[in-house]
């Protein structure tokens, strides 16, 4: 076997990257970590392509004339940017790439339970992107990623049934990547693991993984009565025949608002283990942290019809989802304010991947402050259907999901792919990033304010100025995504090896090789400390020559 | 698979049902059932939207819903309940026969289960043909004309309204359906395994779980029987 290489001493480790060779050894591999890089390289490809749309939507809105594309192509420019983001990048980001590769390490196991299926679920998700695909280069689809009834059932004459299958097929991906965390996380912890010493990347995964389970099932039965209506005129959310849209709009928000959550929790779950290892302390209130993201995912499910306060649901309703709404930001907020505490006299490097973690904090906290504006009715009477929404979503998915994966992405890269990433070009990236999407967002949300509606393709000449800085930042932002991607690229083959802790980071995952092997630890381990010691490790280390990064 | 299997021939007490990253066959059965359970959940939800639509048009439509649902047969809705309640018995009994290193007996149950799935399909077919020679259908060539409303002999049913009911009827039960032909297809696989004599009395989770799936599959059913059929059946 491949042992006999250990005798020669220039030939790197043993690990999953260089154990086998071939394409079949990628393309049938049940190996979480092999996987977890299948959804890497699949999801950063629909990430440019959603990124793509994104350019041409701010391309066309640098003037006020609709003058580069169409109103239809502009229709599906940011039906098709929308439904490739959230449904092909977001949602299997964090979970997919990062909690694949870390969530058996960090519990001390060697593999998720079911690996077969892990591997089963990343077919789903390319069968899906490749529908999806088809779709779009074949017409697209032009119905907004809401999908909303009558217009997608009736009325537009684009692939509406293709692209529902395929977020139908790529949405069992993501309940089976559900599934197998929560599986994985209840029976496969090594000896020692309780659950009050789960890493938070842990606690924020489960808790995703319950609203991928609950959740998805719902918006898939929603997609097959879509397809089922357009295609043979059953009537169920068609008023003309006694049906009602407001059904559809009900079940459709039942995933899709918990879905935000699906977003942005994994990203939480990687600030935490950032803001600790850079801030070197404990988490503060780490129970509070924890459970705050599983009152996240069940408040979650209770807050959808505030996106339905002008759709004509009763004012009784529209009060008690209002005030859902505004319970689900107390456990937002007690995040907000325990990592704030965490970094209260602790010894705080700036690392790149703490830079996006302070970024996440601001951008994040804004996020979820004018969620609140949104959550009041009046406000929301207002602003609905604005670019005030359009700000405040992104600021929540981009400004906190994406910053999260990226700081997660750099702090976990060493563990990844073995190599260190040039720092001073990352943390160069990661401030162009933070000043490209505020250049990009913060002027949405004056624009909202000043009553630009969205999803139109030309607006009034003196909304021009706020437009012309959105564009503006969004060709910068455009460069900070593209940094990582080369730099990281770069690294694979120029960078330095990278130390097995090159952080000095608590948690398993940082105790086995870098890459690791294919069952990660060379034995069983057994945990007899808590989460986050970094007073243990740090006294431990007092002598030693830091690790530079 | 190579890593599992090499692994396994290094294991001093070898068992070929242990896959390498498990500890022990306990925990391995513990995950299996626990995953079982959780795609139920989702099965729930799934099947929930349905239920969902249903509740809230049967409100809207109380009476016309009332009408539609008389036309469909319920002696052999009926004949498909205690068909199916007979099957999970068969798989209960073929878990026992598991326990218990019956083998033949396993084989045995495990076809008449299977027997009885068919026998429900078949049976759906015979409603699914009645329907379509009655034009309930949904679609250009639906008619629903003139039916009284139960308990209002003096009022008929919208037929637009009643489209709904056969919408969410026939959703409801294809899905069904469908879920029985996966099933028919774990049920065959299973089958193959006890024909090769791969369970004994220590391992049989592959039974469990696909009768865990079997058993969901009938619960459903017996939901959708009395929402589809039985509703107004008094005279």
């Amino acid at each position: 076997m491949a042992m006999a290489t250990t005798t020669v001493p220039t030939v790197e480790r043993e690990n999953y990257l260089n154990k086998h060779y071939g394409v079949s050894s990628w393309l049938l591999t049940t190996d979480h970590k092999r996987i977890a890089l299948l959804y890497l390289i699949s999801i950063t490809f629909f990430f440019f392509i959603g990124g793509f749309f994104a350019l041409l939507i701010r391309l066309e809105l640098l003037t006020p004339a609709g003058d580069l594309v169409q109103a239809d192509t502009y229709n599906k420019l940011f039906t098709q940017h929308g439904q490739v983001m959230v449904f092909f990048f977001l949602i299997p980001s964090i979970p997919a790439v990062l909690g694949n590769f870390l969530v058996p390490m960090m519990i001390g196991a060697k593999d998720l339970a079911f690996p077969r299926i892990n591997l089963l679920s990343w077919y789903l998700y390319i069968i899906g992107g490749v529908m999806m695909l088809h779709c779009m280069l074949t017409g697209g689809v032009d119905t907004g990623w809401t999908f909303y009834v009558p217009f997608s059932t009736a009325f537009s004459n684009t692939k509406v049934i293709e692209a529902g299958l395929a977020i139908f097929v790529v949405g069992f991906s993501s309940i089976l990547t559900g599934l197998n965390f929560i599986v994985t996380i209840h029976r496969m912890r090594a000896p020692g693991m309780t659950w009050s010493r789960l890493p938070l990347f842990i606690w924020a995964h489960y808790a995703t993984s319950i609203i991928q389970i609950l959740g998805t099932p719902v918006i898939a039965i929603t997609l097959v009565l879509v397809v089922a209506e357009r295609a043979l005129h059953l009537g169920i959310f068609d008023p003309k025949l006694g049906g009602d849209p407001l059904l559809f709009q009900h079940l459709f928000w039942f995933y899709s608002h918990p879905a935000v959550y699906i977003m942005i929790l994994p990203s939480m779950g990687i600030i935490s283990e950032i803001i600790a290892c850079f801030a070197r302390k404990r988490i503060f209130g780490y129970g509070f942290v924890a459970l705050s993201s599983i009152a996240i995912a069940v408040f979650g499910f209770l807050v959808w019809a505030h996106h339905m306060f002008v759709a004509g649901i009763s004012v009784y309703a529209a009060l008690v989802f209002s005030l859902l709404s505004y319970a689900v930001a107390v456990p937002s907020a007690v995040k907000v304010f325990n990592w704030t505490a965490t970094l209260y006299k602790g010894s705080i490097r700036y690392d790149a991947p703490m830079l996006y973690a302070f970024g996440f904090l601001g951008l994040f906290t804004i996020g979820g402050l004018t969620g609140l504006f949104l959550a009041c009715l009046g406000v929301d009477m207002h602003v609905h259907d604005t670019y005030f929404v359009i700000a405040h979503f992104h600021y929540i998915m981009v400004g906190g999901a994406v910053m999260g994966y990226l700081g997660g992405m750099h702090f976990w890269w060493p563990k990844i792919s073995g190599k260190l990433y040039p720092e001073g070009w990352a943390r160069l990236a990661a401030l162009i990033v933070f000043i490209g999407f505020n250049l990009t967002f913060f002027p949405q949300f004056i624009l909202g304010y000043v009553g630009m509606p969205r999803r139109y393709y030309q607006y009034p000449p003196e909304f021009q100025v706020l437009n012309v800085l959105s564009t503006a930042g969004a060709t910068v932002l455009g460069v900070g995504y593209l940094l990582p991607m080369i730099y990281f690229l770069w690294s694979m083959r120029y960078g330095k090896p990278a130390p097995d802790n090159p952080w000095n980071a608590a948690g398993l995952e940082w105790k086995t090789a870098s890459p690791p092997t294919t069952y990660n630890f060379e034995e069983e381990p057994v945990v007899t400390w808590e989460a986050y010691n970094y007073d243990e490790i740090d006294a431990e280390h007092k002598q030693e020559v830091p690790v530079v990064g | 698979m190579s890593d599992s299997q090499a692994i396994a021939v290094d294991g001093e007490t070898h068992n070929p049902a242990l896959l390498h990253h498990f500890a022990e066959p306990q925990q391995q059965r513990d995950a299996a059932s626990l995953g079982m359970w959780i795609f139920l959940a989702t099965e729930v939800m799934f099947f929930g939207g349905l239920f969902c639509a249903y509740l809230i048009y049967r409100l809207k439509y109380f009476g016309d819903f009332g009408a539609a649902s008389k036309s469909i047969d319920a002696a052999l809705g009926g004949t498909n309940t205690a068909v199916l309640i007979c099957s999970s018995l068969t798989v209960v009994l073929a878990i026992w026969a598991a326990q218990t290193s019956r083998r033949v007996l396993l084989i045995a149950m495990l076809v008449l289960t299977m027997l009885f799935g068919l026998a429900f399909l078949g049976i759906k077919g015979v409603e699914y043909y009645d329907k379509f020679v009655e034009h309930h259908i949904p679609g250009a060539s639906f008619s629903f004309e003139h039916v009284p409303i139960p308990g209002h002999p003096d009022q008929h049913a919208n037929p637009q309204h009643a489209e709904i009911f056969f919408a969410l009827y026939f959703v409801m039960t294809g899905l069904h359906a469908l879920h029985m032909v996966v099933g028919l297809g774990i049920f065959t696989w299973l089958l193959w395994m006890a024909w090769r004599g791969r369970f004994t009395p220590e391992y049989y989770t592959p039974l469990e779980i696909g009768g865990l799936y079997w058993h969901f599959v009938d619960i459903v059913w017996i939901y959708l029987f009395p929402l589809l059929y039985l509703i107004d059946r008094h005279p």
